[in-house]
Order: C-alpha cells, then sequence, then structure tokens
C-alpha cells in the first residue's frame, strides 16, 4: 500500500506521474470498465445529463470526455487492438501539462452523482470510471491542491479529515449529549448497534449526532436492542474516497469495519451522508476480503424500518416540504423509497421536485466538489438547477439526509438571500419521537 | 472471375473470417481480464439481477421522460436510422433469400416500394446524424475517424441497396457487386470500431443493469 501522496502540495508534473497515473488506471481495469471503454458511441447524451455541461454549454464538461486521456491509455497499452495503436500511433500520449488540465474535469466538475450513467444508451458507468480516473490522479499526487487535498492527506494520517482523535471524539459525543440533554452510549464493550458520524455533523451539525442518540435510545427502549458509538471507527465521511485516495479510503473504512466486529454489532448505521454510505455497503467488505459479520445500512433505512416494525413510534408532524435526493442514496444507493415512507408516517405534504427521485439532479457539491474552493463559481451555476428546482414546488421547506448536501442547499440558500429552511431528515424524526 | 463472382465467392468468405476473428479476439481480450470478487452482501438475489440486467436492456431503448426535453432529436433521429436499418434487413426480399440460405428460415418479405421509401428514410436520417455530428459542439469534441469511418460503411450498403432496388444505374450485376462488397466491408471493418456496439449494447446493459439490480438502484 502506498504512503501518504503529495495530494495537497502543488507539484510540477512531469512524464513520470502520467506514467504513475495511467498506471494506477490500467491496473484498475477489469471486464466491465474495458466493456465500458470499448461501448462508447460518441453519441453526446451523457453531456445532456450532466449538471455542468447543461449549465455552461462548455462541450469540455461532457461526462465521458472527463476520462478521455485515460481512454486513450486503455487503447494504446491495454485495448484489444493496443498493437495496433502502437504501431500506428493512433493515439498519442498525453502530455504532463494536459493530464494536469484534466484535474479540474475530474474534481471540480463532477460530482460523481451518476446522472450520467443512467442515460447512457449504452450502459456505461461513467461515474465509476471518473472514480477510477481519480485514484489515478491521486497516485500521481495530481489532486486539486486546496482544501479536498489537505483533508485528504490529514485524514489518511489520523483518520479524521479534521485530524480528530479517539479522546477528543468521545468529549466532543459527551458534550452534545449534556448540551441537547440525550444520553450518550460511547465506546461500549458490546453493542447491537453502531453508528457512524460524518466530520460535517460534527463541524457543522452536532444536533444531528444527539438525533442519531436519541433515537437509538428509543429503539433500544422499545426492542432492547443495544448501541454505541464507537471511537476507534468512527468517522465514515471518507474524503479519501471523493480525492481518489485508496490507501486512505481503505484505512478509513476497516477502522470502522473493525471497530464494529469489535463491539459484535449486527448493524452498522451509517449517518446522513451518501458517498460514505455507498463505500461502505459495496466496499467495505471488498476491503475486509470477505462477507462481513454484521449487515449495513443508512440511516434512513433504519428509519423507515423502525416505522415499519414498531421500533420506532412517532407523532404526525403536519407540514409541507420537499425532499431532495443525495445521488448517493437515491440513484445510486438504491435508499428513494425510505425517505418517502419517513415523509408519509409522519404526515408530511411530499411536493417533489420536477425530476425527484432517481432522476434528481445533484446539488452540485457532491463527490468532494464542495471542498475545492475554486469550483466555487461552477458549482453555484450547477446549484442553480437546484434552486429552480425547490422553487417550482412552492414549498418552504426542504428535507434532506445528507449532509454534505445540507451543506451545499445551506450556502447557496445563503447566497441567493432564500427564506427556505434546509432541515435534516433524521431530525425532524428524532423531534417527533412517541414516548 | 467476375467482380460479382468475387464479391460472393472469396471476398464474402473472407469478410466473415475477418469478422469472426476480431469479435472472438475483441471479446476474449475482455474476457480474460481479472475480475475483482464483490463480497458486499447485494440487495438482491441472482434472479431479481438477471431480471434486471434483462429490463435495462430493453428500457435504455427509450430514455427516462426526464431526459426526453434535452435528448429528443438524439433519439428520433437514431431510433429512426436503427429502425429503417432493421427494417431493411429483415423486410427487404433478397436478404430474407440470403438468411434462408445460411439459416433455413424465411419469412414474408415487405413490397419493394416500401423498403424503397424506408431506404430513403433512413439515409435522411443518417445524413442529419452526420450533419449533427459536425455541428454540435460536444459531438464534434467526442468524435473520431471511427465515428465518420463507420458512418461511411453503413451508409454505402443503404445507398447501394437502395439504387439496386430500382436498377437505375450501372445496371443490376455490377450494382449488385458493388452492394455485398459495401456490405462485406462494413463487415470487416464490424470488429475493429464502433460498429461493434451492435453487440456490445446487450453487453453492456445487461452488466450495468445486473450491477445496479445488486445494489438496489436506478437501472
Amino acid at each position: 500500500m502506498n504512503s501518504a501522496p503529495p495530494a495537497a502540495k502543488a507539484i510540477r508534473p512531469d512524464d513520470a506521474h502520467v506514467a504513475k497515473a495511467m498506471h494506477s488506471f490500467l491496473a484498475d481495469i477489469g471486464p466491465s470498465s474495458a466493456l465500458a471503454m470499448d461501448s462508447c458511441i460518441h453519441c453526446g447524451r451523457c453531456a445532456e445529463a450532466c449538471q455542468f455541461y447543461v449549465q455552461t454549454g462548455d462541450p469540455r464538461y461532457t461526462p465521458i470526455h472527463k476520462i478521455a486521456p485515460f481512454k486513450q491509455a486503455y487503447e494504446r497499452e491495454m485495448g484489444p487492438f493496443a498493437f495496433a495503436y502502437k504501431l500506428f500511433g493512433l493515439t498519442p500520449k498525453i502530455s504532463a501539462i494536459e493530464l494536469m488540465q484534466w484535474q479540474e474535469l475530474l474534481y471540480d466538475s463532477c460530482n460523481m452523482c451518476g446522472r450520467c450513467s443512467l442515460i447512457c444508451p449504452m450502459g456505461i458507468d461513467i461515474a465509476d470510471l471518473v472514480e477510477q480516473a481519480r485514484h489515478a490522479m491521486f497516485v500521481a499526487g495530481m489532486t486539486p491542491p486546496d482544501f479536498l487535498g489537505l483533508l485528504a492527506e490529514k485524514e489518511q494520517v489520523t483518520g479524521s479529515p479534521f485530524g480528530l482523535t479517539s479522546p477528543q471524539m468521545r468529549d466532543m459525543l459527551h458534550d452534545i449529549g449534556a448540551k441537547y440533554g440525550v444520553v450518550m452510549r460511547v465506546d461500549e464493550a458490546k453493542a447491537d448497534i453502531v453508528p457512524t458520524l460524518s466530520s460535517i455533523d460534527l463541524k457543522t451539525y452536532p444536533s444531528s449526532m444527539a438525533a442519531t442518540a436519541k433515537i437509538l435510545n428509543h429503539i433500544g427502549a422499545n426492542t432492547g436492542l443495544s448501541w454505541t458509538f464507537r471511537t476507534d471507527g468512527f468517522d465514515a465521511d471518507n474524503v479519501a474516497l471523493t480525492a481518489g485516495d485508496r490507501a486512505g479510503q481503505r484505512k478509513i473504512t476497516l477502522g470502522i469495519v473493525r471497530a464494529a466486529i469489535a463491539c459484535g454489532a449486527k448493524t452498522l448505521v451509517m449517518p446522513e451522508c451518501g458517498h460514505s454510505f455507498t463505500e461502505m455497503r459495496w466496499e467495505a467488505a471488498n476491503a475486509y476480503g470477505q462477507e462481513l459479520p454484521f449487515r449495513i445500512v443508512q440511516i434512513t433505512e433504519l428509519l423507515a424500518e423502525g416505522l415499519a416494525d414498531g421500533g420506532i413510534r412517532v407523532n404526525k408532524a403536519p407540514q409541507t416540504a420537499t425532499y431532495h435526493d443525495a445521488c448517493q442514496l437515491s440513484r445510486r444507493g438504491g435508499a428513494t423509497a425510505a425517505p418517502r415512507l419517513i415523509l408519509q408516517s409522519l404526515g408530511v405534504d411530499l411536493h417533489e421536485m420536477e425530476d425527484g427521485g432517481d432522476a434528481n439532479w445533484c446539488c452540485g457539491g457532491g463527490g468532494g466538489v464542495a471542498l475545492i474552493k475554486r469550483a466555487q463559481p461552477l458549482r453555484d451555476k450547477a446549484f442553480a438547477i437546484k434552486q429552480r428546482q425547490v422553487e417550482a414546488t412552492g414549498a418552504d421547506k426542504v428535507f434532506i439526509s445528507c449532509s454534505g448536501c445540507r451543506q451545499t442547499l445551506d450556502h447557496g440558500g445563503k447566497a441567493i438571500g432564500w427564506t427556505r429552511e434546509v432541515a435534516s431528515l433524521l431530525e425532524l424524526v428524532a423531534d417527533n419521537l412517541r414516548n | 472471375m467476375t467482380l460479382l463472382e468475387f464479391a460472393r465467392g472469396p471476398a464474402w468468405q473472407a469478410s466473415v473470417l475477418i469478422l469472426i476473428a476480431g469479435v472472438a479476439w475483441r471479446l476474449v481480450a475482455m474476457i480474460l481480464l481479472r475480475r475483482r470478487p464483490q463480497f458486499a452482501a447485494p440487495r438482491h438475489g441472482l434472479p431479481q439481477r438477471i431480471g434486471g440486467g434483462a429490463r435495462t436492456i430493453l428500457t435504455r431503448f427509450m430514455p427516462r421522460r426526464a431526459f426526453w426535453p434535452r435528448i429528443a432529436v438524439s433519439v428520433v433521429l437514431s431510433a429512426t436510422f436503427h429502425i429503417g436499418l432493421g427494417v431493411i434487413i429483415f423486410g427487404g426480399a433478397p436478404h430474407i433469400l440470403v438468411i434462408r440460405q445460411f439459416t433455413g428460415l424465411s419469412w414474408p418479405s415487405l413490397p419493394k416500394g416500401v423498403i424503397v421509401i424506408v431506404s430513403g428514410v433512413t439515409l435522411a436520417s443518417m445524413i442529419a446524424l452526420l450533419l449533427r455530428r459536425l455541428n454540435h459542439p460536444v459531438l464534434r469534441l467526442l468524435s473520431t475517424a471511427d465515428d465518420y469511418l463507420s458512418w461511411l460503411l453503413v451508409f454505402l450498403p443503404v445507398l447501394t441497396g437502395m439504387l439496386l432496388s430500382g436498377e437505375t444505374v450501372g445496371g443490376y450485376g455490377n450494382l449488385l457487386a458493388l452492394h455485398i462488397l459495401s456490405v462485406e466491408l462494413m463487415v470487416i471493418w464490424l470488429p475493429f470500431g464502433k460498429l461493434m456496439h451492435a453487440g456490445l449494447v446487450f453487453a453492456g446493459r445487461g452488466l450495468m443493469g445486473m450491477n445496479f439490480s445488486r445494489k438496489g438502484a436506478a437501472t
């Protein structure tokens, strides 16, 4: 496993960086990514599904174009007719300067939201190829040298993007418990349920941590199930994933897996965070090298499950609201129905956004784009779609199940002077528990 | 040996051999790549995943409603062209005869006039697609020589076929030879360029459908 590459440091790229990037990308290629790269018919429909192209009209933001240098490397080095490509010089090698220009396309202008994958007539999962390309960029030290790179680097060293240690985490959780008047269970030796956290919640939305504890206490009272936060594997944020840092991603993931195993957990609960769910639900077992001895659910799924089986009982909270689908939870995660069941149980009059559900538009901040400062003007353009979608519903409240989206809508809304409230679905349930 | 005899004999055999070898090579190169084992518990069992794959093969013919406003032109033009090709290949009397010769299968043909009209519509949609490719900024950026070569190698058989049905120029024998040779050129190119999508489209959609169904994700 490689040590921390110079992700956050500005580098002067050369051919060695390009070679590293391409080697990493090609090493990742299996039958399905080869099929994906061999299949593209250059129809350009993916552009029409991408918020960055739709809002700017810049053809460079065409999703499949974002992996062009890597597709060239595949054709020249590994594809079925690589010998012909080399012999006739059909695809020139990309230069280091050109590859650096792709940094903006792979990071600033891609939320890995997978809307392009949904429109592709050939069934190419472009978002997956972008993730593979980001791995390559990270290995070559070509991650954006600002917030995203810095956080990923800190996370690989400490296990938390903000550099929090286990004792600090423990103190913070107890402080939150005291502030919100909720019993916090931390580092208990045995537990049936282990919830994980998002760094965004710790820094910006501590109320969601209190809500998690309140709901798990409620479930415990109704079902007898025990729970605990674990500070030896707590931060599900996994900035490493969005930065493309496979080693860091694996380290964070395995930390959480081991913590859950240590206390004999039967259920690991992912927080209101899209990509952390994707990572743990689908990659944790691969990182662990075998099936996990516990199940993994996103908090929204746990809530829907509890409301269905009586583990959670709520009072009605009638109001009019809309719901923003986090791409990694709905379109790519299969948890589209759960939030709607929750809202229905609470008696919320849901005004769906146009294209709501699986075809929903990304808020613009996903895939680490929110952590790239220079991407803000572009992000704002993508957010304008979300603004139009929300305003068209007529609802003055937006519920969300992802802290990253929540933060993007909070910031975006503030910038345009929104009076709409952006609220957590988890907190809505916690505020309306029936004791 | 006349041009027609050449087209029907050695050229046909060579083109089919190249097609088979090329496709086999391309598929083997893909299949032999290392697969990563998947240990995460799937949301759905194998039957549902296979169903998801089959469903995706069909549903991607018709894009989701949310996407229509922005891709209607692309969808309508390419559907017209593909359906037109299908009608010509499987509805034209001479083509059915060829198919019967190789497989023993046969079905009633469409009237010649219908095939001529469909050929005209197909050619028109292909010209529109080409003009779009040359003018749309996204398509211009994505396009490679393969796109234009593949377009030409499909256009020529449709054009010569249409001319052949009317026996308008050059005499039947020569036109037929040109038509068969143009088809053979297309067959030879198929495994090496984007025409291969005629088969890969089903593999790609099917695999995506299975993978996404495994996750319970939208297909």
